[in-house]
């Protein structure tokens, strides 16, 4: 049997490497293409051609989720598990624990109606953002300038037909920098941290909508605080994003679908050769 | 020489990069279409069309 199996749907450049970084360590793994073939749900054995450790990598959230549970169940162990998959993919959820767990988050509230959503936008005042609620890449995340603005964005989303669109994740707009700050936490240590700075024509600073990535040496304080939200859900494997703000500084999401090209060309720093460390860690164990 | 596959599209041929692996997306020089490698061995390369980006996609 491999050692370690990563399980994938597209093989991007980060599955590439950590295939290569884990050869280099001396890892025996094998690829699995989730798309492939089926898995039984009604007979938990453990999967033979698959390693006890699995490292999920599916671009993919749900094909990731559901494939997490399933090799669970199985008996297998997965990074990251299903649950912490679940927590992190989901903004409402997430912010709950952040909240819960007292790590500085954006005020935000969720409605469950138009009417109610129009109410709590014009208390926060404008602008504020919508996000859905599952969701990435900066995709459907609104910024709402004015009451008109938020009607029609609005009446949009009603008309979609996923009802999670129709729950309505609302936040406050930070005034922060044009940039926000990505961590990468692997088992609970910060190897690498960067600036996102915003597009000319966008206020969103993912890299995936054009965000910049620049090197940074985060203090003791940020460092602190994305460990701990690294906890709250249990992530061993996580981004974590924050944002400055003339209070200190916020977490506003937590990413268990790490994309990590672009903090290696900023920084320099063998993330993937980092992560596949740790896994080898408990591969001996 | 480096492996080639054909475009369904156009025709126009793909390069198959030496160190490319099953589930790696590559694209028609001409056309821009996309397509999944399904298999490499031996000199032979078997491509599909690559999926459309889903929306639970990404970080
Ligand atoms: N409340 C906010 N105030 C200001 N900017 C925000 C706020 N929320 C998100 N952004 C910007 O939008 C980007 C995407 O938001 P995020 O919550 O991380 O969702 P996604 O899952 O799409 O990355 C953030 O990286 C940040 O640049
Ligand atoms: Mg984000
Ligand atoms: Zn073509």
């Amino acid at each position: 049997m491999p050692d370690i199996t990563i399980i994938f749907d597209r093989l991007r450049w980060e599955e590439k490497e950590l295939f290569e970084k884990g050869k280099e360590l001396g890892l025996d793994i094998n690829m699995l293409d989730v798309k492939s073939e089926p898995k039984e749900l009604t007979n938990l054995n453990r999967d033979p051609q698959i390693a006890d450790i699995v490292l999920q990598r599916t671009i993919s959230h749900y094909r990731g989720l559901y494939y997490a549970a399933i090799l669970e169940n199985y008996g297998h162990t997965v990074i990251n598990s299903f649950i912490t998959s679940l927590l992190c993919g989901n903004k409402l959820l997430t912010t709950l624990l952040l909240a819960k767990n007292g790590i500085p988050t954006p005020k935000t509230y969720a409605a469950f109606s138009m009417e109610s959503a129009l109410k709590v936008i014009d208390k926060l005042g404008y602008p504020v953002v919508l996000k859905p609620i599952v969701g990435s890449w900066g995709r459907m995340i609104a910024k709402i300038n004015d009451k008109e603005q938020a009607e029609s964005i609005l009446e949009t989303r009603e008309m979609l037909t996923d009802p999670q669109q129709q729950i309505y994740y609302i936040q406050e707009y930070v005034k922060r920098p044009p940039r926000d700050i990505r961590g990468i936490v692997v088992n609970g240590h910060v190897i690498a941290a960067i600036y996102r700075y915003q597009p000319e024509d966008d206020w969103r600073t993912n890299i995936a909508r054009g965000g910049k990535a620049e090197q940074i040496k985060i203090d003791g304080e940020l460092e602190d605080l994305m460990i701990k939200a690294s906890n709250v859900v249990n992530a061993k494997l996580v981004g974590v994003d924050a944002m400055e703000t003339e209070n200190g500084y916020v977490i506003h999401e937590l990413n268990n679908n790490l994309e990590f090209h672009g903090a290696f060309q900023a920084t320099g720093i063998d993330i993937a050769r980092e992560i596949m460390s740790y896994v080898k860690e408990l591969v001996k164990n | 020489m480096p492996l080639k596959a054909k475009c369904k599209e156009c025709g126009a041929d793909i390069e198959i990069p030496d160190d490319a692996l099953p589930g790696e997306i590559v694209s028609c020089p001409d056309c821009g279409l996309e397509y999944e490698i399904v298999s490499i061995s031996a000199g032979k390369v078997e491509l599909k069309l690559a999926e459309d980006i889903g929306e639970d996609w990404g970080e």
